[in-house]
Parts: C-alpha cells; structure tokens; sequence
C-alpha cells in the first residue's frame, strides 16, 4: 500500500503525462487523427500485451516471442558494451599514464573518434555478414569512445601528491596504477560508462534495423514495412525501459563502488 | 642511526616558457644527526621545500648529493615517511585502511592489516574514527591519520612539509604538542619545513633559517630549550628576536633584489 500513498503524495508528477496520454486516446478514438497513423495508446497496450503474453494474436507471428526480441537486444548490448567497458578502461589507463603510449596511439584514436559508429555499418556487413556480430561490432564502437576519454581524463586529473604518497610508501607502478590511479579515476570511468550504454542501445537498435534479423529494433523496422504503427511504439517503449533498467542497474553498481564519494556530499556538510 | 647529510647541494631550475634558468638553491651542505628535529626555516621560494623533496626523492638535485645513512637517494621509499601540507589521504579508504596502506602493498591480509593499524589510531587519538572515511574528518584528524600512516612505517626519517599551516590555531598547537611527545617516545630524525618562527621554536631541536632566493642556509641553531617550550619565556623570545633579525634582514634583500632587474 505504500506506493499508493506515495503516488497520492506525488500526483502532480503524474499531471502531465496522463493528460498527454488522455489527449493521444482521445484524438485517435475521435478519428481526427487516422488510426492507423497513429494508434490510441489502448491499442499499443493490447498490442504490446500479445508480443509479450501470447494473448489475442494482435501482434500477429510476433505474439508472444517479446522476450526473445529482448533477450537477443540485450545480448548484443551487454557483448559489445563489456568488450568497450574493458578495453576502453584499460587502453585510457595506458594513453593517460605512459607518454609514449599516447604520442603513438592517441592521434589515430582521435582520428577515428568522429566517424560515426552507424557509417560503419557497410564495412560491417561485408565483416561480419547479417547476424550477431555486426551489431555487437557498432556496440562496441559507441560506446568503446566515452569510455576511452572519461578514463584519459580521470588519469590524468589524479592528485600528483596522492601518487607521490603512494610511491613514499613503497608502492612500485603496478601498484600505483592498481591502488591509487584506478580507484582514483572511477568516478570519472563512472560517468564514461553511464554516457556508454546510451550509446550502446541506440547501436543496438540501429544495427538490428539494417544487419540483424532479430531483436527489438529487428521488430520495430519490421512493423514499419507492415504499416503496424502500434507495434512500432510497443517496441520504441521497450527499447526505452531496457535502456532505463541497464542504466539503473549501472547506477546501483557506481553507488556501491563509490559509497565514499556519497558520504563526501552527503556528510560533508555536516561538519 | 639514521643521519641526513646534503652535500653542495644547488638547483636550477629551467623556465621553459620563458628560456630562463632560476637559481633556486645555491650550494647548500647540511648534516642532520640522528635523532635531531630539525626545522628549515625560511620566507616562501627560499626553496626549503624543493630540499625537502629532494630527501624524498621526488626532485634531484642539479649537483650535489644527497643521502640519508651514507645511501644515495634514488627516488621516493618506504625508508622515509612524509607528511605533506595536505594530508592527502585515499579518499576511497577508511581511516584505518589509509594508515595501514604501506601494508597492503607488501601484502598483508585484512586482519593483519587491521590490527597493526589499531596502535597507530591510538596514539593520534582517533580511535572511534577507524571506519571514518576522509571526506568525513576535519583537517586536523585527516593531518593525524597522514601522521599516522607516516609513522606507521617505522621509518627512521619522518619528512614534513607545513602539515600543520593549514589548521587553525588552537588546532596547531595540539598537534604540535602530539608532535613532539611522539618523537619523544618514538625517536628518529624529523625534518620539518615552516614558514612560522614559534613553530619552529616549539618543534625543533635545531633551526636551520635560509636566505631568501637563490636559498642558502643563513643560519644553523642549535636550540638549548627546556622542553615543554614555553613561547613566553626570556630565552624562547631571545631565539626569537634574533630570527626574526635575520629574517627581516633577508626580505630587505628580497626587495632590493626585487628591485633591480636580474
């Protein structure tokens, strides 16, 4: 029953957005919009249902298979955007910390930087051909770049006297990088991999648009050719609760890692 | 056993974005005795810090050496303890954790690390504050936990650079106290670097008071003071006078230096 006071508590949060919804099931039903330009939110609510639970066939040969459309999206996601994770982390670390390793290899990773991860795509069918690897390839692109320069940054912006406290106690580099500068720069990978999924499930979508077979955004595309504008928005609507739900689950991770950075804003004040 | 010996020591630094060279230290030979606490005494840029770092092994001298124990210095080790003007503590750890660090890294367990931490946490007087995390302290427990992890090492030569300028005065004064029963108890070679004449006196068993730029040593005394110091006594305030002389002797130079286009 708490979430029933909280929800009375909070009502004007909900203003907007039921009267929005109100508005779209209204002029849908009222026929000054056609249907079948855009379905009344109910209709995308059956449809949505069917793809999910196999209810009323609304959703034709898709009913029931949502899962399945979600789980090979979120595969592809949690592929590419792992390999980035790791890669651009431990490649930030070394361009930030070794200046020869950033004389040699930052322009190039400058260079390509600004090529949009979507030009990719031919070259990643003619790669990879039509399936998972393609779009795990444009995952890894997107999100491989945030990662990259939110850890050079977080590297480069340790406190010199930390590193040189660490040394004073014997520390060797190894241990420097392990002990003081990773834990040092997390914050700022942090935000790296925050800005990262992002990127990782509009690739995802795009990818499975063009050069995959399944999936969320396989799905949406479909719909498109087949005039079902209520499927369409089931899987805009899905693609933006996956994105939310791996963004949250990010978030509860960062605040784990970084409790000590909490009781900096939270407590600091109280002294 | 641990004797601090700097031997024509000078430094030059070179100014990059203007192509100058800046003689920031001029020839400076110093012995410290084990077991002395010696404060380098002088106005800001004299370079007392620069030699300072350089016992560290965080700057090297442009000629001259420098060696603690008769061993050259090579670069920065856990023979030596430092404690910086901040206290710049790993805000990730807890207090116990920061003081127990050196631990870590040669790879001691948790419970090990834990308890070889315990004495050092009493003897700052921050037990209760074990599981606190830096952001949490105030500047003078955060300055007691870099003391701690310092002595923690067990070093003969404890290096400190201003630790306590940044505190207020009440606050100044405890650690001072603390400072000196602890090397009381503890023995070992400090070298403290202040801008501040009383700290100097409070602290030291000898003052070394350098000149201003390029720094020199001016002065070495040898302070012959009943312990506690008493900042209001004749003999404290004759130490006094007299530094304070030097001191304002060497700004006049400072200025007409200042004055004169180099």
């Amino acid at each position: 029953m708490r979430w029933l006071v909280s929800l009375y508590k909070n009502w004007d949060r909900f203003v907007v957005p039921v009267a929005l919804l109100l508005a779209w099931e209204a002029l849908s039903r009222s026929g000054l919009l056609p249907a079948s330009l855009l379905p009344a939110p109910s209709t995308v609510c059956v449809t949505w249902a069917d793809w999910i639970f196999h209810t009323d066939e609304s959703s034709q040969s898709n009913a029931g298979h949502w899962i399945y459309d979600a789980l090979a999206s979120s595969m592809r996601v949690f592929a590419g955007y792992a390999i980035a994770a790791v890669s651009g982390v431990l490649l930030g670390i070394t361009i930030a910390w070794w200046r020869w390793v950033e004389k040699t290899i930052e322009p190039t990773v400058q260079m390509l930087r600004p090529v949009p991860p979507v030009s990719w795509i031919p070259l990643a069918i003619i790669w990879f051909g039509i399936a998972n690897k393609p779009a795990i390839f444009l995952v890894f692109l997107g999100a491989f770049f945030p990662v990259l320069m939110n850890t050079i940054h977080g590297v480069k912006t340790v406190d010199r006297n930390l590193i040189r406290a660490a040394a004073m106690m014997g520390a060797r580099e190894s241990q420097i990088l392990r002990y003081v500068v990773l834990p040092a720069a997390l914050p700022s990978i942090f935000s790296g991999l925050r800005i990262a999924i992002g990127s990782a499930w509009m690739l995802t979508v795009t990818a499975e648009m063009v050069a995959v077979k399944s999936g969320l955004g396989y799905v949406l595309w479909d719909s498109y050719y087949f005039l079902r504008y209520d499927l369409v928005i089931a899987a805009m609507i899905s693609i933006g609760l996956l994105g939310f739900l791996t963004d949250w689950l990010i978030k509860l991770l960062m605040a784990r890692v970084l409790h000590w950075q909490q009781s900096q804003t939270v407590q600091g004040l109280n002294h | 056993m641990a004797s601090i010996e700097l031997k024509d020591i000078t430094k030059i630094f070179r100014d990059q974005k203007r192509g100058r060279e800046l003689l920031t230290i001029d020839n400076v030979s110093l012995t410290v005795d084990s077991n002395e606490f010696i404060c380098l005494l002088g106005p800001s840029g004299c370079g007392k810090s620069t030699l300072l770092n350089m016992v560290a092994g965080f700057e090297k001298p442009t000629s001259g050496t420098v060696s603690v124990d008769g061993k050259g210095i090579t670069g920065p080790g856990a023979d030596r303890g430092m404690v910086f003007q901040q206290a710049t503590l790993m805000p990730w750890l807890t207090v116990w954790e920061n003081i127990s660090f050196s631990l870590m890294l040669t790879g001691k367990n948790k419970a090990e690390r834990r308890a070889a931490a315990q004495p050092f946490i009493d003897m700052v007087k921050l037990t209760g504050f074990e599981n606190h995390f830096p952001a949490e302290l105030s500047g003078g427990m955060a300055q007691r936990v870099g003391i701690a992890r310092a002595l923690l090492l067990n070093p003969q030569v404890i290096l400190m650079d201003e630790p306590f300028a940044a505190l207020d005065a009440q606050t100044k004064i405890e650690m001072q106290e603390e400072l000196v029963s602890i090397w009381q108890q503890q023995r070992g070679t400090i070298v403290f670097v202040t801008h501040s004449v009383d700290e100097a006196l409070i602290l030291g068993t000898q003052v070394a008071v350098m000149t201003h730029r390029p720094g020199r040593i001016r002065e070495l005394i040898k302070l012959d003071l009943p312990r506690p110091r008493d900042s209001t006594s004749p003999e404290f305030n004759e130490y006094k006078r007299h530094i304070l002389a030097l001191i304002r002797e060497e700004s006049a130079l400072a200025r007409t230096d200042a004055a004169q286009p180099a």
